[in-house]
């Protein structure tokens, strides 16, 4: 079974129209990324995948469950779809260790003990134990980002969204973020990419997925559609971010 | 006296009376200062849960729920307190036979909530709105978002202006007065009454009362939001 499938979504706000008939399936511990200008509906897309946005037409099931459905338990699904904001988007008024334990004890109704050897590990896995009683603010963006990876992974996600995580950052704290998700990836868990980091791409997609005005344009494996795209579109949309990203 | 001349001054014993009888009256003043303060805790914590519940539904409601919040605010803070009072305590008389007391919770409770809602609006509208996507992401519902992390958050904005509604509140229980809690401004006026006249110092010894009790609360309320204050969440000025 796919462990997620979307089908023929379609989006619009007002006369923009977001999305216009995406489709593609994803199977577990797969990397896709989606690429393509902005404002051509990516992250609506990953937004529609856990109906913070909800679509006007189309289908999206995780694991033979519909999302879609006005009648499935959103919150549910929601609390196993990790997801990983441009701006972090740590709670302000918690420390590190209360951002990652917080989903499991309101959410999973895990007990306190439990819920903190878990965040503890998830701290240890993005390499910041030693950060775990400091404040968001006193976090650089670098690991601000870890920590919010680290709160996706407490849930135990089947599924993790990032939209454009390493857009907020320093060229310099880009690094280390990516060699996290490098690292999940490689660990097996199935993740779903806004970026043109295409380092990253290049390491761990097993697909590249060009979207240009809501419509999926070429999808390909990173070596095959970063050195001969197929469209004039992809091309030219290619050389613009390697002249930024290199 | 007054009739012979009027411009003499009050003898030394007869000021020296005065504050004797004001020593004398002290436990009586207090306790009338202790009504006055359980009248404010208690139209406080109306005020509190009314005015949260209000803009909670104002920022996070429907439209329907939203339009009714404001319509009650509207009508709260658009009346006057004494006009307030006196529709819970002689204007509901023949519906509901409320005392002084309640009818003085209730009508300056309700006004103060629609402020305190203002507040607290104020407050959710300055959590930035990714606060409540990434809650939702983990899986919370709306109210497991608003109580675990946009009301903490709120509630840290809150306390500054919040502590001036204290303020305001702890003068409007002397409203009480007018309805007939014996709170501490209708014993002053009882000894002003009986002692024919001593307005000045009997309601000036009433107003240092007001003061000190405005003061050790705004103290209370400060302390509190030292304790509350995290990185990313400093009190203004520091």
């Amino acid at each position: 079974m796919n462990l997620l499938a979307i089908e023929d979504v379609y989006k619009s706000y007002g006369d923009l129209e977001v999305l216009r008939g995406v489709s593609f399936v994803m199977q577990k511990g797969e990397t896709k990324v989606l690429i393509g200008p902005s404002g051509t509906g990516k992250s609506t897309l990953l937004k529609c995948i856990n109906r913070l946005i909800s679509l006007d037409k189309g289908k999206i099931w995780l694991e033979g469950t519909e999302v879609t459905n006005p009648k499935t338990n959103i919150d549910m699904i929601r609390s196993t779809i990790g997801f990983v904001f441009q701006d972090f988007n740590l709670f302000a008024h918690l420390t590190a260790l209360d951002n990652v334990r917080i989903g499991p004890m309101k959410v999973k109704k895990m007990k306190r003990r439990e819920a903190t050897e878990l965040a503890m590990e998830e701290l240890h896995r993005v390499g910041l134990e030693d950060k775990a009683d400091a404040y968001p603010a006193e976090l650089s963006g670098g690991q601000g980002q870890r920590v919010s990876i680290a709160r996706a992974l407490a849930m135990a996600p089947k599924l993790i969204l990032f939209d454009e995580p390493t857009s907020a950052l320093d060229p310099e704290l880009i690094g280390e973020v990516l060699e996290v998700m490098i690292d999940l990836a490689k660990s097996g868990m199935t993740m779903l990419v806004v970026s043109h980091e295409m380092g990253f791409s290049r390491s761990v997609a097993k697909e590249v997925i060009f979207i240009e005005k809501g419509k999926i344009i070429e999808k390909g494996s990173p070596s095959q559609l970063f050195t001969a795209p197929k469209h004039k579109r992809t091309e030219e949309f290619l050389h613009k971010i390697t002249e930024l990203y290199g | 006296m007054w009739e012979d001349g009027g411009c003499e001054a009050p003898s030394l014993e007869e000021s020296d009376v005065i504050f004797q009888i004001l020593i004398g009256e002290l436990p009586y003043l207090l306790e009338g200062a202790g009504i006055a303060l359980t009248l404010l805790a208690a139209l406080l914590g109306l005020g509190f849960v009314f005015g949260i519940v209000l803009a909670i539904l104002e920022v996070y409601g429907d439209r329907f729920s939203s339009i009714l919040a404001a319509a009650i605010e509207f009508f709260f803070r658009g009346v006057p307190a004494i006009v307030l009072l006196f529709l819970f305590y002689y204007g509901l008389s023949s519906i509901l036979d409320l005392s002084p007391f309640a009818a003085a919770v209730l009508a300056l409770g309700l006004r103060s909530g629609a402020y305190q809602s203002q507040i607290f609006k104020g407050a959710f509208q300055s959590i930035a709105s990714g606060q409540m996507l990434a809650a939702q992401t983990l899986g919370m519902s709306k109210i497991k978002a608003v109580l675990y992390i946009i009301l903490p958050q709120a509630m840290r904005f809150a306390i500054g202006p919040w502590s001036s509604q204290f303020c305001g509140d702890l003068k409007a229980t002397s409203f009480a007065y007018l309805v007939g809690v014996s709170e501490l401004l209708r014993r002053g006026s009882y000894i002003v009454a009986y002692t024919y006249g001593n307005a000045l110092t009997v309601y000036g010894f009433c107003a240092l009362i007001y003061l000190i009790l405005t003061r050790a609360g705004t103290m209370i309320l400060y302390r509190l939001e030292d304790r509350l204050c995290v990185p990313g969440f400093e009190r203004r000025g520091t």
